[in-house]
């Protein structure tokens, strides 16, 4: 046998090697809970990526704190995952990197008014685990501008913001009605928004949930109207990495739990109290009958603390979008009992 | 002549050595850095492999979406990523050229001013300059776009002359020619004439004076275009804006202006320092021979101080060019703006889209240096 022989041949084993052991590995079962939450339990702490800023979804106070509808749903990971809603350490992420930084593990999730699309979840290799909270593109305009529907913006300017999908859903907007719409791309809000108050626009675009926070920093927010429709479907949900379909699971099942909650009306303040329920659902829920928790890989009390720490779907909302905070009405992201489109998968 | 000793000859270099020596050690550096950059390059490449990323540029073939604001090709949304590139490189490379015209033009009326023997031009520009290169750039060009352009009337109350240009919030809108069917092979035969005029002329065998009749070609084809034109397109207020003509937005004048005038300051300074560099005797001697202020300023001192400035003049042109992109926080669709922003957004191609647009201002970067080292070169002091 000579060298060049002996490399091919090597080559060639290594080939072999490699394929019997990805097969292996492609038809074995990974074991609860999993290599991710393995990681957080070494750590000690839950790496969470949120959005570096906007009000409702995640910013920091004065304090520095974190407080937000997507920072909520990190402690009820955490919570649930190593038994303290304290234990995150979050990562504030620009549009621009969100995606990269789960990619490349230095977040274990991705709780960041994210848009779940195609491309994200088979193009960049990224899990879509649950929708947390149902928006639309939206248009806020000037109430004298005469415009009532999206369809009359034929040659008006919008300002936005670039790091989104907004001027894609413009441009589809517009191809569809068969009109031009000319966007403007800002980089931050406040160059944005001052364009827009100057006139340079005739009005702004965002998911609707920013909207209200947007005409609310408008000088006269009278003189402005949030257009009834929506142009797009957000869909805003958690990513995680592909591979490790564990975590997703748990991850999944949190989401559900806080959602399926308040169906069954359990809130932060009564949870202790609905333990001595009869109700086969809500004992399976609080870790009462069954080892729901265990299965996954969490304990039996896991989603008992996750509600115990944020409460229920509808309280998160309410704290962050409610009446007393950006006065969002709940419209899509109430229950579907309630007419909205949240429809937790039975615990069962 | 003391001086000249020290400054040349093999012996006064730093660590005198062989040069067979030197050749030894240069290898030996190249290989090194080059070992370095292949350690790089291995270790990004198993990192991204071990993560499941993979370095995957065919998103460039893959449908934008998007409209672009403003451009001069002509992008529409069922076109590639690739040809939005291409748009938003022209739009960038649009900026630059006007930017470094205008800086230079400005900054040389600046350099001079300030080393003017009246105290009001020298004062003014002085102040001018302080102001300008004391001050963030981004700052200016937000103050350029929001303090100044968005004080214009709203569409309806603009500011017209003779109804065929308006100024207004959203731009300078102006009459705007509409080609007929010759129009494009005479734009192309004028340009062609412009060209081969002047070379033409200097290479001809014939007497310089016996072709100067050929000057006459490019004003004819001209008179010929504007015939061929079929018409204008003028600028009319329909429903929210103006339609028809052209339109200078006020996203491009802001980052125009605002590249431009910090640019100028720093040239100013270039070039009062290169004029002052020139050697005092100089200007005494042109003085001595009868010459006048500006002639002596024009024929003498400039083209000395040319050869200190062009090497910095460089860098003021590549920071220019760099700074191009802070038009992504006024709206300007710049290739910062749309590739890294609209684009990296959309396909989710992080370090693809990062490692091109590190490609492209790079290699512009290198042209733009490229060039002007050679016109350094043609100027550079000739040592025999």
């Amino acid at each position: 046998m000579s060298r060049s022989d002996r490399t091919l041949f090597n080559t060639m084993l290594s080939a072999i090697g490699a394929a019997l052991l990805s097969t292996a590995a492609t038809a074995q079962t990974l074991p609860v809970p999993g290599p991710t939450v393995e990681a957080i339990k070494k750590r000690g702490e839950l790496v969470c990526g949120v959005d570096s800023g906007i009000p409702g979804f995640a910013y920091q106070d004065s304090s520095g704190a974190w407080k937000g509808f997507d920072v909520d749903y990190c402690q009820a990971l955490a919570a649930a995952v190593l038994g303290d809603p304290k234990k995150v350490k979050y990562v504030g992420t620009t549009a621009k990197v969100r995606f990269t930084v789960l990619q490349s593990g230095e977040i274990d999730v991705l709780i960041r008014d994210s848009t779940m699309t195609f491309s994200r979840d088979i193009g960049l290799g990224l899990t879509e685990v649950a929708v947390n909270f149902y928006a639309g593109q939206g248009f806020m305009v000037r109430k004298n501008l005469g415009a009532k529907t999206a369809a009359e913006l034929n040659g008006a300017t919008i300002c936005m913001i670039t790091g989104a999908t907004l001027e894609l859903n413009i441009a589809d907007f517009a191809r569809s009605k068969g009109t031009t719409i000319n966007s403007l791309l800002f980089e931050k809000s406040e160059e944005a928004f001052a364009a827009a108050e100057a006139g340079r626009c005739d009005g702004y675009s965002d998911d609707t949930g920013s909207l209200a926070a947007a005409r609310s920093t408008m000088k006269v927010p009278d003189d402005w109207m949030i257009m009834p429709e929506v142009i797009s479907k957000e869909p805003l949900g958690i990513h995680t990495r592909d591979g490790d379909y564990r975590w997703s699971d748990i991850v999944f099942w949190v989401d559900t739990a806080l959602k399926t909650a308040e169906e069954f009306g359990i809130t932060k303040a009564n949870v202790d109290e609905k333990k001595k329920s009869e109700d086969p659902f809500v004992r399976r829920l609080l870790g009462l009958e069954g080892d729901f928790g265990k299965q996954l890989g969490i304990d039996n009390e896991g989603f008992y603390r996750a509600i115990k720490s944020v409460g229920n779907y509808g309280e998160i909302y309410d704290t962050h979008f409610g009446p007393k905070a950006l006065g969002l009405p709940r419209g899509l992201n109430n229950l579907w009992s309630q007419g909205g489109l949240h429809y937790p998968l039975p615990f069962r | 002549m003391a001086r000249t000793k020290t400054t040349s000859g093999s012996n006064a270099a730093l660590w005198p050595m062989k040069s067979s020596h030197a050749l030894l050690w240069q290898g030996v550096v190249l290989g090194v850095a080059l070992l370095v950059l292949f350690w790089f390059g291995h270790n990004a490449a198993s990192h991204l492999a071990r993560r499941n990323m993979v370095l995957d540029f065919s998103f460039l073939w893959r449908p934008a979406g998007f409209a672009m604001p403003f451009q001069i090709t002509s992008f529409k949304p069922t076109d590639s990523y690739a040809m939005a590139l291409a748009a938003a490189f022209s739009n960038t490379l649009l900026v630059s050229a006007l930017g470094v015209v205008t800086a230079t033009l400005l900054g040389l009326a600046l350099g001079v001013m300030r080393l003017s023997t009246s105290w009001l031009m020298r004062s003014a520009s002085g102040g001018i300059v302080e102001l300008i290169r004391n001050t963030p750039q981004l700052l200016q060009i937000v103050f350029w776009y929001v303090g100044v352009l968005q004080l214009l009337p709203q569409a309806r109350q603009s500011l017209s002359l003779g109804g065929l240009f308006h100024l207004n919030i959203r731009g300078l809108f102006l009459p705007y020619p509409l080609g007929g069917g010759w129009t494009a092979t005479l734009a192309a035969l004028l340009v062609l004439s412009l060209v081969l005029v002047p070379l033409l002329r200097r290479f001809l065998p014939m007497r310089r004076r016996g072709s100067r009749w050929l000057w006459l070609v490019p004003p004819v084809l001209f008179v010929a275009l504007v015939e061929s034109l079929s018409g204008w397109s003028i600028p009319t207020l329909k429903g929210f804006n103006f339609v028809g003509g052209m339109v200078l937005p006020p996203e491009l004048v802001a980052l125009w202006v605002g590249l431009s005038l910090y640019s100028a300051a720093f040239i100013a300074e270039i070039v009062r320092g290169s004029v002052e560099g020139v050697a005092k005797g100089q200007r005494e001697a042109a003085y001595s021979l009868g010459l006048r202020p500006w002639p002596t300023l024009r024929l003498v001192i400039l083209p000395q101080a040319l050869r200190v400035m062009i090497p910095q003049m460089t860098n003021q042109y590549l920071n220019l060019i760099k700074s191009s992109s802070l038009g992504a926080a006024i709206a300007y669709p710049e290739i910062v703006q749309i590739f890294a922003g609209t684009v990296l957004n959309q396909s989710g191609r992080a370090i693809e889209v990062m490692v091109i647009l590190m490609g492209v201002f790079l290699s512009v970067n290198l042209l733009a240096s490229a060039g002007l080292a050679r016109l350094n070169a043609r100027f550079a002091l000739k040592e025999r």
